[in-house]
Formats: structure tokens, C-alpha cells, sequence
């Protein structure tokens, strides 16, 4: 295997964890355009999720049967939440509904290891084992796959934003819920709405990945900080800045964890970190962001 | 001002009352380690020593509206650089103090210089991957830090003459410091620097228009904020004795931020009860959940921000106008007075302007600005 | 302003004490502690009575490590087995479970606890190596035992500042030691590539193997680490397959573990023998692999796995199961650690019926004078043997290669004592 090959083949390793980031980066995204808050629970409600598909699959049901019910069941489950966690503290400081999903964050990872126990659960895997070869570079059928459905779920999210109407009101509610109530939008409605999409696109994050990293209840906490990063990266409002951020998040580390033998595999967590601040500081939204208009 | 004064009553009796009050809480806080078990006396130290970083913290988050992620790496560097003191040299433990504390306040410095361009959202999220980053760097320095197996280093001691138990003695050194850094973080509040602080947080353009320094103040504020953090992690390598990567993990960070929010921001004395929070809830979820208490932890997390949204300082004024709301609204006009004063509570009056959420519908979504502030928006008149 | 301050600062410092008061105690009371009369005179019997002993045990049941928290239950669950069946030697014992969350501060904050309010005999396992190291200089003083601490650094037995505590399992180097010899035996030039956890625990082993290997003609040609944050271990992999090494050497915990056995299962370009580590070689970290995927892995170990069938008709494993499903009915029996906190609280067993004084003193001393001790739960032919010099219960481990639908134990059970003396203080 010659040095290119290997180098493309560590850009590839890149490339599947960065789609791994950016599927839940997509989810982040989604929620903070809806509500304009950074959801902390978002990976657990994802992690959740995953569960209950693979309970449906456990109990019997065909995957192509308990996608369909986990994704509808993952929408309903985000407006409750919404409905009853969240609306409570509607009024509150923003700080306070962030720290309101902390709490979400800590009990839902806490109910999923008493209900499934901590022992790793295999989850189906739908792309079918091992992958092509492009001029020596493996690539696994897996990683493939998740980059397409994240490219799908992506061009989904970014015609919702720009061309529904109904993105428009949610980004009306997110910029300023006051006015919108006044311009006759029903801003609670939105924000359920939120809510259940944003979970509904963190199902589709778990289930695809869980295959690759293995279920268990800390499955999406690690995955979280990254998207976390990616999302900052690209600027937290736009799905496609998601992507690119999370694809690029995912070959930087991987990149100079192989090659930069001073950072290593300890410090690579280190690299998109540099990148990110660098990058804020020429542009503080983000690479896709739109820059918020001061108010004076 | 005025209005407040006069409902309380005159300046004299306020005197004596605040002087009674100091008096007591004084009698309170000596007498506790005499009173109670060494194992409780021990969580009071911890709770003060947290409460020291959280009221760190609310300087950059609660009266500067910056929202920093990454305390718990501030908080570790100031436990490191007492653990490595410790370990190296043969100095004493109060020695360790200012060096951990000069040398928080230089790298927040270093850190409040980029922050200056990051907003609310964005510069929480970076200060959040500073703190991922931290505890791979510490093992990555294993010949200063110890690595991964961590720094056993020697606990506070009492000294002969003191006639006291080791945890006791712990508590007073910890008092006594907790004490100086409220103080300090109280007057810096109310010196030029607070003010100044208090301006941009609550209008950031207006206040530059005044001739408020703002980059100057914004940078102080994240040093000042990191030194707080540094001296807590100082007391923690004293009352621990032990510093491992593994322990100022980023769940830290989002733990110190969590407590302070649950306590109050932007209030004296939430951190001493959100460091109160932090200490003891999660010994209550086990009590309540064997099998898992962090059902239980993250349920009254929620449970504290719904009855509480302001936090537990701002519990009683609420509880309050809650009560006012039933009664004929007589003062009306005056509870919607714009001016208070930066901690909301105690007074009635002013929470009116503090928690426009108890007044406005309680549907009423926050009004999203440009930048996520910590606290609404409140004007400071001394 | 100015008063209105310190009228909060008075509410606050009140309210803190309040919240404490909820749990009163007067300081006065702690001098309850007893002491032995007769031929153990003046020793502590603190927590120990003729109808009861006080056990206490510090595990992580919330926060990132909560995996692991399971123990407890087998450890609880074995104590009511014996209780059922008349205890330890007539006494009952009253074992008492506290949540570190993983974290230092808090296993201090529960030592202290357990210590001085519940007043307990010993400290039965604390999890981890930070909490442990947290905790045994205030155990030291006290002197409370600490027996069988859940972890396997190897400074639990190489230290001798710190008599009253000891650790159970093979340590990490001890393991390690297996992993050398077999290579030694069957490969004697490999080069080997590892994986390893960036914590105390996989720089133990990698220490461990490197040192054992020193002088050999093996020779380790790549590492890479992974912290317990990241999400996934396949960069790390990717990068090890570069190295062509001809022998993979898995230091991981579970989650990390199925990922690197899934990954080396589908790279089909390298295919080096692959060792995964004890801690990870359970059936419940195979089977979401796929058996297919893992044949020929070699691990070694020094337990039973309740997940393992060739176990299935062992007297022991269908007490293990029927005392789980009895008293811990929410967990999963197959879980290996349920079956090691089992193993553990079994050796504690046998030592407290050893010990020639009911006291404190006497666990500290019954703990490091055992002689070729059996315990059911543990393989056959491992043994729990301590002395003055030797701080480590158990460093005989088994090698076992996967095959079909299970462990295959193969050879004799490995002293490392034996092999290569003992551990360097």
C-alpha cells in the first residue's frame, strides 16, 4: 500500500466519523433555528430513540417496519418534551432552558441504563458488510451509506428552511417570538414543531450510526461534543455549514492524529479546537452562518 | 432608590438589622464545625469551595453575559498548580494560593483576548472544547502532572497550637478564603470595573458610546472570573489531596454552570446555593433511587427551573409576588419601576422589572437577542 | 445595597446549614468506636458484632462509568445469598452502597460517610483508580480496611505505605505478563500493534507488556490511544492497520472493544492476531460483533463468565443466577461484572472466616496471609494467595481462544509469580 493509498484511506476514515458528527450536528442545527437554544439532551434523545428501534427489531418487528414507528415515535416524543419540560420555563432566561435540557440530558442517560443496562446492544445493520475499492482505498459500504443519508437529510433540512413557509414562520419564532406572536404566528405551535423534527432527525443520526459505534447509553454523549463542533464550525444555524463542518471535524482529527506524531491519537481532540477558534475569529458566526444584525 | 428605602424602613434600623444578621450568619458558619460530624463538616467545605468558583463564574456569566463552558479547566489549572507546588517543592500550602490564583487570572487574560470576538453561543462552545482538551493535555504532561495516575500530594494540616481536627481546621483555612473572595467579588461588582461590566451586559452599544472601555472590561471580566475558578481548584488540591485528568472532565464545566444557574445568577449569594445544590442533591438522589439516582438528579434539576426559573436566590421574591398578585394591586405602578439593584429578591419591588415573566403570560417566550444573556437585562442604580 | 447583601449572605450561610441539619449529627458521637477484649485487646470492632458486620462500598451508579455500578448488585446480591444461609460465621452482614459518580471529591465526601456515620467495619471495594487513590490516605488514618479495591492498578500492591488496603483482581501488569509469555511461546518475533485506553488503566498494561517484553524479540511497532470521551476507536485502527504489525493487542473497555474487534473484522487487508483484554473479552462484547467475526481472538481471564455456556451447569454459576434473579431482579446475570462484584464478595468471604481476630486489624492481616484460597466463582486453578511480600491476591490467569460460540481455555493457568518473580516497586 503505497502512501497515498493509505493517506486517502485515513482522509476516508475521516470522512465516515465527520458524517457521523454531522448527523446529530444536523439535529442541533434544526433546534436551535427552531428555538434558538443549544439542546444538551439532543444526543441523549437520539441515544433513546435508537432503543426503541432496537427494542421493535428485538421484539421481532422488521427493521423497515420499526424505522417508520421509531422515527414517528421520536417526533411525538420531541413535542411532548417540548410540551412538558420545556414550556414551563418558555418565559424563563435562556440560560435556564439550557440548563433544563442539562437536566433532561442527565436523566434520560440515566433511564436508558435502567431500563437496557449498560451492556453494549448490536443494532441491525442495513448496509450490507464490507465495501468497495477504489484504487486501494477501502471504503465500507457503511461509511457510504452514512454520508448519503446525511446528504439526503441535510438537502431536506435546507428546502425546509429556504422554501416552506413553514420555515420562514419557525425562523420568524427563533428571531423574535414577540413580534412573531404579533404577526399572528402561533409561536408554541413552532416551537413543538421544533422540538419534534429535531428529534425525529436525531433518530435518523442514531439509528445509522449505532451499527458503527455499538449501542449503549453513552453511545451519543462522546458524538455530542463533536457536533457541538461541527455545528460551530459551520455556524449554528445552517444545515449544509453542519455538514461541512462536521466532515471537516472529522479529517482534521483524523488526519493529524495519524500523521502529526507530537499531537498524536491523545491530543487529536485538540486540532478541530485550534481550527475552530481560528476560523471564529476571522468569522465569528461560523463558516455558513449568517451574521446576526446588531441592535443598537 | 428611594421607594425601596422607605418600605423597609429607616437607615438606621437597616443597620442594625444587616449588623445582627452578619453577626449571626458569623456565629453560624464558626460554630458549624463544632456542632456537626467531621463528614459534614467536610461537605460544608466543599460546598464553599464551590461556591468560591461559581461566584467566579457569575461574574463572567451573570454580570457579564459571556457564557463560558470551560470553568472547570480554569478550576483544574488552579488544582494542578497547587498539587504540582506540593508535589515538587517543599513550600507550604498557603503558598500554592497566589500562584494558582496569579496564574488563572494570566490565562484567563490569555483567554478573555479571543473571547472578545466570540458571542453568547459560539464562545460557550469554544470554551467547552478547551475543557474536552484539558484532561488529554494533563496526561500528555506526565512528568509535571503525574499523568493519568494522577498527584497524591499532603492535605491541609491543622497546626499543633489550634487544638482543632483535621477537618475542622480545613473548613476555617476554606471559610476564611471563601470569605475574601465573596468580599472581593462583591466590591469588584461595585467598583468601576462592575459597573462598567454591568453596562455592556445589558446594552453593549450604549455603554461604548459612554466611554465604557469595553474590550478592556470584557477581558478583565474572564480574568478576574478564572481566578476565582483557579483559587477553588487551589482549596480543592488542599481538602482532596489527590488531582487526577479524569476528575476535571468537561462534565465539570457543565456542572459548575448548571449549579450556578440553579442558584441564581447575576445574585450575591446564589452561588453559595448552587454550590449548596451541587453538593448535596446528588446524595439526596441516591437516597431517594438506588437503582438510579440520576433519574432522580437530572428530575430535580428540572424540577428546581421550574419552580425556580431565576434560581433559588430569586426564589423568595417570586414566592412573594406570587402572593402580591392575589392581593389588590394597589402598588401597582410602582412594581413596575425600571429601577433595582443587580440581585433580584428581597425586595418586592423589584421584581417586577427583574422577572418580567411573573407579570407578562408565563407562555411568553424569552426575547431572543442577538447574544443569549445569562439574565434579563436589569439596570444598575447605586 | 451594603446590608441588604448581608442579609442574603446570612440567608444563604443559614440555608446551607439547614440543608446539612437535615442529616443532624453531633459531633460528640463519634467516639463510638469499640474495641476487643481478650487475646485481640485493644482492637478496633467497630461495624462487627456477634449477629452482624458493616460493609460499605463506594461504586460510580450515575456519570460516564455507571457501567460498571452493576457490581455492586452482585456483590449485594451475595451477601443476602449468605445471609439467607446464616451468614458469615453466624453474622449477618449489612452491606451499604454509596454513588461516587466516578468522581474523587465524591468518593471522599462517601468514604467519610461510611466511615464516621455509618460506622462501618470495612470499606469493601471502592471503583476505580481516582476514587481509590481519593480515598485510601484518609482510610490509612483511620484504620479502616480496605479490602479488594475494583481496580487493577498495580499500585494497590506495590505501595507499602497503605496496609489497610489491597487490591482483588490480576493487576494490569500482571495481565499484561500473561499476554507477553504467550506471545514469547508462540510468536517470538511479533510485532505488535495496541490500542489502549489513555487512562491509569492502559498505560498499566502497555507498561506492563512492554516491560515484559523487553529483551525479547518482540517488539511493539505502533500505539495509539483513545480517551474514554471519544466516540469511537475506528481512526485509531485505521491508523494501527499502517503499521502491518502481525499481532493487534486490544486494551480497551467494553464499548471500545466491540469497536475494535468490528473494525479488525472488517479490514481484510490486515489480519494480525488479535489479544483483546479481561475486561473486555465477555461474551456480551463478542456476541454484538458477530461470533463470525471474532474467531480466533485470544484473551485470558480468571473468572467465570456468566455469559459463557460451557458455565452453564456449574453449581456455583446456578447459585450466581438464582441469587441474582432472586434479589437483584433488574439485572442482567449474564452481565460479566454482576459476576465478578459475586467473585469479589465471595473472597471477602473466605477471608473473614480466616481472620484469627474479629477486628479491624485482623481483616487487615487475614487479607494479606492468604494460602492457595478457592473461590468457587473463580477459575479452576486460580487461587487467591497473599503474603508479607506479595500485595496481589490474584496473579494466575488462563489463556482462552474463541471458538464456535465460546472461550476455549487453552494450556495451563499462567503464575506470573512464577514466570517472571515479582512486580518492581
Amino acid at each position: 500500500m503505497s502512501a497515498v493509498t493509505e493517506f486517502l484511506q485515513q482522509v476516508t476514515e475521516g470522512l465516515g466519523s465527520g458524517a457521523v458528527y454531522a448527523s446529530l450536528a444536523l439535529a442541533l442545527v434544526l433546534i436551535h433555528r427552531f428555538t434558538g437554544i443549544v439542546n444538551f439532551a439532543q444526543g441523549e434523545l437520539a441515544m433513546i430513540s435508537t432503543y426503541v428501534a432496537w427494542q421493535l427489531v428485538a421484539s421481532g418487528m422488521s427493521f423497515w417496519l420499526a424505522l417508520p414507528v421509531t422515527l414517528a415515535v421520536s417526533f411525538a416524543g420531541g413535542m411532548l418534551i417540548e410540551r412538558i419540560v420545556i414550556r414551563p420555563v418558555q418565559g424563563a432566561p435562556e440560560l435556564t432552558v439550557v440548563i433544563v435540557t442539562v437536566g433532561l440530558f442527565v436523566f434520560v442517560n440515566a433511564m436508558a441504563g435502567l431500563i437496557w443496562s449498560f451492556t453494549v446492544k448490536d443494532f441491525p445493520q442495513q448496509f450490507p458488510d464490507g465495501g468497495i475499492d477504489l484504487a486501494g482505498v477501502r471504503v465500507d459500504w457503511s461509511t457510504l451509506g452514512i454520508i448519503g443519508v446525511v446528504a439526503v437529510v441535510m438537502g431536506l433540512l435546507y428546502l425546509l428552511f429556504q422554501h416552506i413557509s413553514a420555515g420562514l414562520v419557525m425562523r420568524a419564532v427563533a428571531c423574535n417570538p414577540a413580534s412573531a406572536r404579533l404577526a399572528g404566528i402561533r409561536v408554541s405551535r413552532v416551537l413543538m414543531l421544533g422540538w419534534g423534527l429535531a428529534a425525529t432527525v436525531g433518530a435518523v443520526s442514531g439509528v445509522l450510526v449505532a451499527p458503527v459505534l455499538f449501542l449503549e447509553p453513552n453511545m451519543m454523549g462522546g458524538v455530542l461534543i463533536y457536533a457541538f463542533a461541527a455545528a460551530t464550525l459551520g455556524g449554528f444555524d445552517s444545515p449544509v455549514g453542519a455538514v461541512v463542518g462536521g466532515l471537516f471535524v472529522g479529517v482534521a482529527e483524523t488526519l493529524t492524529g495519524a500523521y502529526v506524531d507530537v499531537v498524536g491519537a491523545d491530543l487529536k481532540v485538540g486540532v478541530p479546537l485550534v481550527i475552530i477558534l481560528a476560523v471564529l475569529l476571522a468569522r465569528p458566526q461560523g463558516l455558513f452562518g449568517r451574521a446576526a444584525v446588531e441592535r443598537a | 432608590m428611594s421607594t425601596i428605602v422607605a418600605t423597609l424602613g429607616t437607615d438606621r434600623s437597616r443597620r442594625l438589622r444587616a449588623a445582627l444578621t452578619v453577626l449571626l450568619a458569623a456565629a453560624l458558619a464558626v460554630g458549624a464545625p463544632f456542632y456537626f460530624a467531621p463528614f459534614q463538616v467536610f461537605q460544608l467545605t466543599m460546598v464553599l469551595l464551590y461556591a468560591v468558583a461559581l461566584a467566579g463564574l457569575n461574574l463572567l456569566v451573570g454580570f457579564g453575559g459571556q457564557i463560558s463552558l470551560g470553568h472547570g479547566a480554569f478550576f483544574a489549572a488552579g488544582a494542578y498548580t497547587a498539587a504540582v507546588m506540593l508535589d515538587r517543592y517543599d513550600i507550604g500550602h498557603l503558598a500554592t494560593l497566589p500562584v494558582a490564583a496569579a496564574g488563572c487570572f494570566l490565562l484567563g487574560l490569555g483567554f478573555g483576548v479571543p473571547a472578545l470576538r466570540l458571542r453568547g453561543l459560539y464562545l460557550a462552545l469554544v470554551t467547552l472544547a478547551f475543557a474536552v482538551f484539558l484532561p488529554p493535555l494533563l496526561k500528555r504532561l506526565e512528568p509535571v502532572t503525574g499523568g493519568s495516575m494522577g498527584l497524591t500530594v499532603d492535605k491541609l494540616q491543622p497546626p499543633a497550637w489550634s487544638g482543632l481536627a483535621e477537618d475542622q481546621w480545613m473548613y476555617f483555612v476554606v471559610l476564611a478564603v471563601t470569605a475574601v473572595a465573596l468580599l472581593l467579588a462583591r466590591n469588584l461588582l461595585r467598583s468601576r470595573v462592575g459597573r462598567a461590566l454591568l453596562a455592556v451586559r445589558d446594552n453593549e452599544s450604549a455603554a461604548e458610546v459612554m466611554g465604557v472601555r469595553l474590550a478592556l472590561h470584557k477581558t478583565l471580566a474572564f480574568a478576574w472570573s478564572a481566578m476565582f475558578a483557579g483559587v477553588a481548584g487551589c482549596l480543592y488540591t488542599w481538602v482532596i489531596g489527590f488531582v487526577s485528568p479524569d476528575s476535571f472532565s468537561f462534565v465539570l464545566s457543565i456542572t459548575l454552570l448548571a449549579g450556578l444557574v440553579v442558584g441564581g445568577l447575576a445574585s450575591l449569594y446564589g452561588p453559595l446555593l448552587g454550590a449548596a445544590f451541587v453538593m448535596y442533591v446528588p446524595s439526596v438522589s441516591q437516597d431517594v433511587s438506588e437503582a438510579a439516582p440520576g433519574v432522580v438528579f437530572g428530575l430535580l434539576i428540572i424540577a428546581v427551573m421550574f419552580v425556580a426559573p431565576t434560581g433559588l436566590a430569586g426564589l423568595p421574591g417570586r414566592v412573594r409576588a406570587a402572593v402580591a398578585d392575589r392581593l389588590p394591586r394597589t402598588t401597582a405602578g410602582l412594581d413596575r419601576t425600571p429601577e433595582t439593584e443587580s440581585a433580584p429578591d428581597t425586595e418586592p419591588e423589584s421584581r417586577a422589572a427583574s422577572e418580567p415573566s411573573a407579570t407578562v403570560t408565563p407562555a411568553d417566550p424569552a426575547v431572543v437577542d442577538a447574544e443569549p444573556v445569562g439574565a434579563p437585562p436589569r439596570t444598575e442604580k447605586e | 445595597m451594603r446590608k441588604t447583601t448581608a442579609l442574603r449572605a446570612a440567608a444563604a450561610a443559614t440555608a446551607a446549614l439547614l440543608t446539612a441539619t437535615a442529616c443532624s449529627s453531633h459531633r460528640g458521637q463519634d467516639a463510638q468506636d469499640t474495641a476487643a477484649d481478650g487475646a485481640c485487646k485493644g482492637q478496633q470492632t467497630t461495624g462487627i458484632t456477634d449477629e452482624t458486620i458493616k460493609l460499605g462500598g463506594i461504586y460510580p451508579l450515575s456519570g460516564p462509568a455507571s457501567a460498571y455500578g452493576t457490581i455492586s448488585k452482585g456483590v449485594a446480591a451475595y451477601f443476602k445469598h449468605v445471609n439467607d444461609k446464616g451468614g458469615i460465621d453466624g453474622r449477618k452482614v449489612e452491606f451499604t452502597v454509596r454513588d461516587d459518580g466516578y468522581q474523587p471529591p465524591k468518593a471522599v465526601e462517601e468514604a467519610r460517610r461510611l466511615v464516621e456515620r455509618e460506622k462501618v467495619f470495612a470499606v469493601f471495594q471502592t471503583l476505580g483508580t481516582p476514587s481509590t487513590a481519593a480515598v485510601w490516605d484518609y482510610l490509612d488514618k483511620q484504620k479502616v480496611p480496605q479490602p479488594f479495591v475494583a481496580t487493577g492498578a498495580s499500585i494497590w500492591g506495590t505501595d507499602d505505605k497503605h496496609p489497610w488496603t489491597i487490591g482483588w483482581q490480576p493487576n494490569y501488569v500482571s495481565e499484561a505478563r500473561v499476554y507477553a509469555k504467550y506471545l514469547k511461546d508462540e510468536k517470538p518475533k511479533a510485532k505488535v500493534a495496541v490500542l489502549f485506553q489513555n487512562d491509569d488503566f492502559g498505560k498499566d498494561l502497555l507498561g506492563g507488556f512492554k516491560e515484559a517484553v523487553a529483551g525479547s524479540g518482540i517488539k511493539v511497532v505502533a500505539e495509539e490511544s483513545y480517551e474514554v470521551t471519544d466516540p469511537s476507536v475506528s481512526a485509531q485502527m485505521t491508523s494501527l492497520a499502517r503499521s502491518k504489525a502481525d499481532v493487534l493487542l486490544n486494551i480497551t473497555t467494553p464499548k471500545f472493544g466491540s469497536q475494535a474487534l468490528a473494525a479488525d473484522a472488517k479490514n481484510t487487508k490486515w489480519n494480525p492476531l488479535h489479544i483483546v483484554n479481561n475486561v473486555s473479552s465477555s461474551a456480551t462484547v463478542l456476541q454484538p460483533v458477530g461470533f463470525k467475526n471474532v474467531q480466533g481472538v485470544v484473551s485470558a481471564t480468571y473468572f467465570k463468565d456468566p455469559a459463557d455456556p460451557q458455565w452453564a451447569d456449574d453449581a456455583e454459576m446456578k447459585a450466581y443466577k438464582d441469587a441474582l434473579r432472586k434479589y437483584a431482579p433488574d439485572s442482567d446475570p449474564a452481565n460479566q461484572f454482576n459476576a465478578y462484584g459475586w467473585a469479589a464478595a465471595s473472597s471477602l468471604h473466605e477471608v473473614l472466616d480466616g481472620m484469627k481476630c474479629p477486628t479491624r486489624e485482623g481483616l487487615r492481616d487475614a487479607v494479606r496471609d492468604l494460602k492457595d484460597v478457592k473461590v468457587n466463582m473463580l477459575l479452576p486453578g486460580v487461587t487467591l494467595s497473599t503474603g508479607p511480600d506479595d500485595a496481589f491476591p490474584i496473579e494466575t490467569m488462563q489463556l482462552m481462544r474463541f471458538k464456535g460460540e465460546r472461550w476455549q481455555l487453552f494450556g495451563e493457568p499462567v503464575d506470573t509469580r512464577k514466570e517472571f518473580g515479582p512486580l518492581a516497586k
